[in-house]
C-alpha cells in the first residue's frame, strides 16, 4: 500500500521548513524534528524516498528563503512550533498498540512517523509491522452473496440420488421447504431499508379488492403468524406465544401480532421464521404418510395437513413476490413440478368454493343445473392451465361432491399458470384475468371469481 | 451472520441427523452453509460453474460420510469450510495441470504460485468471515470506509485504545492466512482436522 506516498508528501513540505528554521528553530527543542525526520524515510526502509534527494536539487527551495526571512524577522519561536507537526514522543506499548492501525493507514500523520522511526529501533515491531502489512494485502471485498436459487434443488437432488434418505421430505412439504428457502436467499442481503421498504398486502375480500399497508419486516410477520397454525396443528410452538388473537384466522392473528409488538417488526423476525419453517419441514417429515389425516384450523375453514402445506408454499412464494417487487428484486415463479400442485391444490379448492358462493348467493343462478348424486358427473368447466407446471383440470360446477366429466363440459378457460396463481392471490381481478373463454359466460364468471375468493390477507 | 456462533449442540444433532438419513437436515446444512462453501470455491477457482461443482461435491460428502465428522475437532462450520478448501484446491490444481501439459504455456513453478495465491485468498476470506463481529467492523471501516481510527472509535462508540486494540488483533488473526504448515497439509480452519 503507498499510503506512505502520503506522509512523504507531508514530509517533503516539512523538510524545506526544517532546512529553513534549522539555523534558528534547532534550539526549539524538538528532537525528533531537525533529526528524525529527514532519516525517518530511511529508517522505514521504503526504497521510493524520491522526495529526499528531490530536495537537494528542488526548485521550489526559491520560496525556502523568504519563509526564513520572515521567521528570522520574528524572533518570537512561538511561530516555529504549528509548521513541522511534531513527531511525538510514544512509548514502545503504545508504539505497538499502533501497530493494525499504521498497517491500515488508519493514524495520524504523527503517528504514522513515530511508528515509522520506531520500526528502524525495534526489531519485533518491525516484524509485526510487515505481517500485519502484509495482512492487509488479503482484505478483499465479500463476493456477492447471491446463490443461484436453482442451486438448491440440484444439489440436494444430487445428495439423496446418491444416498436415499431413510426420512424424506413428503412430496407435498417439498414445495413449502423450497419456497421458504428461496425467500430466505432473498432476504439475505437486505439491509434496514429493505426490512422496513412500504409493502402492500392484496388481497380479495366480498369480491371486492382489498388491501392493507406494511413493511417487508411485517409480511415475514404475517408468514410466520399463519404458518403457526400449521404449527399448533403440529403441536410445536405458537410464534403468538402469549398474544392473544381475535379470531384464530390467517388475518386475527397477524393483526394481533403487529398489535402486540412494541415495535413494528425488524429483521429479527427472520431467524424465528426461518426457524419455524425448517421445524415444519422436519416435523412433517417425521410424522410422514400419517400427518395426512391431520387437519389444520384456520378459523373458519380447515385443511388436511399435506394442502395446508402447499397452501404456507403458496402464500410464501405470494408474498416473497410482493417482497421482490417492493425493493425492486427480480423474483421467479416456483419450479414448474411445485407450481403445478399449487394449482392443484386450487383447483381442487375451488367445487367447494363454488357451493359457498351459491349458497351465499353470489353466484349466477344456474341454467341448466341439476342434482348430482355424490360421486357422479355434474356440469363441468375445463381449467386449462398453460405454461411449465401447467395441465388440465376439470371442475364440477354443481356440487363439491360431484365429479368433472369431459362429457359435461359447459365451459373451457384458458389462462397462464402464473396469471391463474396471480388470480387466486387476489393480485389480478377476475374481470382482467387475460383468459380464453369458450362456453358459459356465467360459469366462467363463478370460477373466475371464486378463484379470486381464495385469497386472504 | 447471525447463525455464526451455532452452538456445537446444533453440531452434534445435525451430524446425527445426517447419519439417520434426514432428508430434512440435509436442506438445513444446505441453508446454513452454502454461501460459505460457494463462496470459498468461488475465491478459489475464480468461476461460477466450478464453484457450483465443488458446492454439490462437499454436500454429498458430508451427507454420504457425515461420520467423518468429529465434533471433538471443531466446530462443523470448520470442517466443512477446509473440506471446501481441500477439493477446491485439488480442482484448481487439476485443471490448471490440464492446461499446463495441454498448452505448454506457463511453468510448474508458476503453477504452484497460482494454487497458493488462491488457497491463501480462500483462508483470509475464511478468517474475515469468521472472525469476532467488532474486529470485522474495526476492519471493515478502516480498509473500505477509509476511516482512521479515531473516527473509527468514534462510529463504534469505543475508546480509541480499543479501535487500535481492534485493528491490530484483526489483522493478526487475518495474517495467520498466511502460514502455511507442511506443503500439501490441509490448511487448519479453526480447528478442522
Amino acid at each position: 500500500m503507498s499510503e506512505t506516498g502520503g506522509f512523504e508528501a507531508y514530509d517533503d513540505q516539512d523538510g524545506p521548513d526544517d532546512h529553513g528554521t534549522g539555523p534558528d528553530g534547532g534550539g526549539g527543542g524538538m528532537r525528533g524534528d531537525g533529526t528524525g525526520r529527514p532519516s525517518d524515510p530511511g529508517d522505514a526502509g521504503h526504497p521510493g524516498d524520491a522526495g529526499d534527494p528531490g530536495d537537494a536539487a528542488h526548485p521550489p527551495r526559491i520560496p525556502l528563503p523568504r519563509a526564513s526571512v520572515e521567521d528570522a524577522g520574528r524572533p518570537l519561536p512561538a511561530l516555529d512550533a504549528p509548521v513541522p507537526p511534531p513527531v511525538p514522543v510514544l512509548e514502545h506499548r503504545v508504539l505497538k498498540s499502533l501497530l493494525g492501525a499504521w498497517a491500515l493507514a488508519a493514524c495520524s500523520a504523527e503517528e504514522t512517523a513515530a511508528v515509522e522511526d520506531h520500526l528502524g529501533d525495534c526489531g519485533s515491531c518491525a516484524d509485526e509491522a510487515l505481517r500485519l502489512r502484509g495482512a492487509v494485502g488479503l482484505l478483499q471485498r465479500p463476493e456477492s452473496l447471491d446463490l443461484d436459487p436453482g442451486l438448491r434443488t440440484r444439489v440436494l437432488d444430487g445428495c439423496l440420488d446418491r444416498r436415499p434418505p431413510r426420512i424424506p421430505i413428503p412430496v407435498w412439504a417439498r414445495p413449502y421447504d423450497a419456497e421458504t428457502a428461496r425467500l430466505d436467499a432473498l432476504l439475505q442481503d437486505f439491509g434496514d431499508s429493505e426490512w422496513h421498504a412500504p409493502v402492500r398486502l392484496r388481497w380479495f375480500d366480498a369480491d371486492e379488492a382489498t388491501s392493507r399497508r406494511t413493511t417487508v419486516a411485517g409480511v415475514m410477520a404475517h408468514l410466520m403468524s399463519v404458518d403457526g397454525l400449521v404449527a399448533i396443528a403440529l403441536g410445536l410452538d405458537d410464534p403468538l406465544g402469549e398474544t392473544r388473537a381475535d379470531a384464530p384466522t390467517p388475518s386475527g392473528r397477524t393483526e394481533a401480532y403487529w398489535r402486540g409488538s412494541h415495535f413494528p417488526p425488524t429483521r429479527s423476525v427472520r431467524a424465528p421464521w426461518r426457524e419455524q419453517s425448517h421445524d415444519l419441514v422436519r416435523t412433517v417429515s417425521f410424522t410422514g404418510g400419517t400427518a395426512g389425516k391431520l387437519e389444520v384450523a384456520y378459523g373458519d375453514f380447515t385443511l388436511p395437513l399435506h394442502d395446508a402445506m402447499l397452501d404456507r408454499a403458496f402464500e410464501c412464494w405470494v408474498h416473497a413476490d410482493d417482497i421482490a417487487e417492493a425493493v425492486d428484486y427480480p423474483y421467479d415463479p416456483p419450479s414448474p413440478r411445485h407450481l403445478n400442485r399449487m394449482i392443484d391444490l386450487a383447483a381442487r379448492m375451488l367445487p367447494a368454493v363454488l357451493a359457498q358462493r351459491r349458497q351465499k348467493g353470489l353466484t349466477s343462478p344456474a341454467h341448466g343445473r341439476h342434482l348430482v348424486s355424490a360421486g357422479g358427473p355434474g356440469r363441468t368447466l375445463r381449467l386449462e392451465i398453460e405454461g411449465l407446471g401447467g395441465g388440465e383440470w376439470l371442475i364440477p360446477l354443481d356440487s363439491p361432491a360431484a365429479v368433472g366429466s369431459a362429457e359435461h363440459e359447459v365451459a373451457h378457460v384458458a389462462l397462464d399458470g402464473v396469471e391463474f396463481c396471480q388470480l387466486a392471490a387476489g393480485h389480478v381481478p377476475p374481470a382482467d384475468a387475460a383468459a380464453g373463454q369458450v362456453g358459459d359466460r356465467d360459469a366462467i364468471r363463478d370460477v373466475l371469481f371464486a378463484a379470486a375468493s381464495l385469497s386472504r390477507m | 451472520m447471525t447463525k455464526k456462533d451455532a452452538p456445537p449442540r446444533w453440531d452434534r444433532k445435525m451430524q446425527q441427523r445426517l447419519a439417520r438419513g434426514e432428508a430434512a437436515a440435509l436442506g438445513e446444512l444446505y441453508d446454513r452453509f452454502a454461501s460459505l462453501v460457494h463462496g470459498l470455491a468461488h475465491r478459489v477457482l475464480g468461476d461460477e460453474r466450478a464453484a457450483d461443482g465443488i458446492t454439490r461435491d462437499v454436500f454429498a460428502h458430508v451427507w454420504e460420510h457425515p461420520e467423518s465428522y468429529d465434533p471433538k475437532q471443531g466446530p462443523l462450520r470448520s470442517w466443512v469450510a477446509g473440506l471446501t478448501h481441500r477439493l477446491a484446491v485439488q480442482r484448481l490444481r487439476a485443471t490448471e495441470t490440464a492446461a499446463l501439459t495441454r498448452a505448454g504455456e506457463g511453468s510448474a513453478e508458476e503453477l504452484e504460485r497460482k494454487v497458493r495465491h488462491a488457497s491463501v485468498a480462500a483462508r483470509a476470506d475464511y478468517i474475515v468471515q469468521s472472525m469476532p463481529t467488532p474486529l470485522r467492523a474495526a476492519l471493515e471501516l478502516a480498509y473500505f470506509q477509509r476511516r482512521d481510527y479515531r473516527q473509527a472509535a468514534a462510529d463504534l462508540s469505543i475508546t480509541e485504545d480499543e479501535a487500535r486494540r481492534r485493528l491490530r488483533l484483526g489483522l493478526q488473526l487475518l495474517s495467520t492466512a498466511l502460514d502455511t504448515g507442511a506443503p500439501g497439509a490441509p490448511p487448519g480452519y479453526g480447528g478442522a482436522a
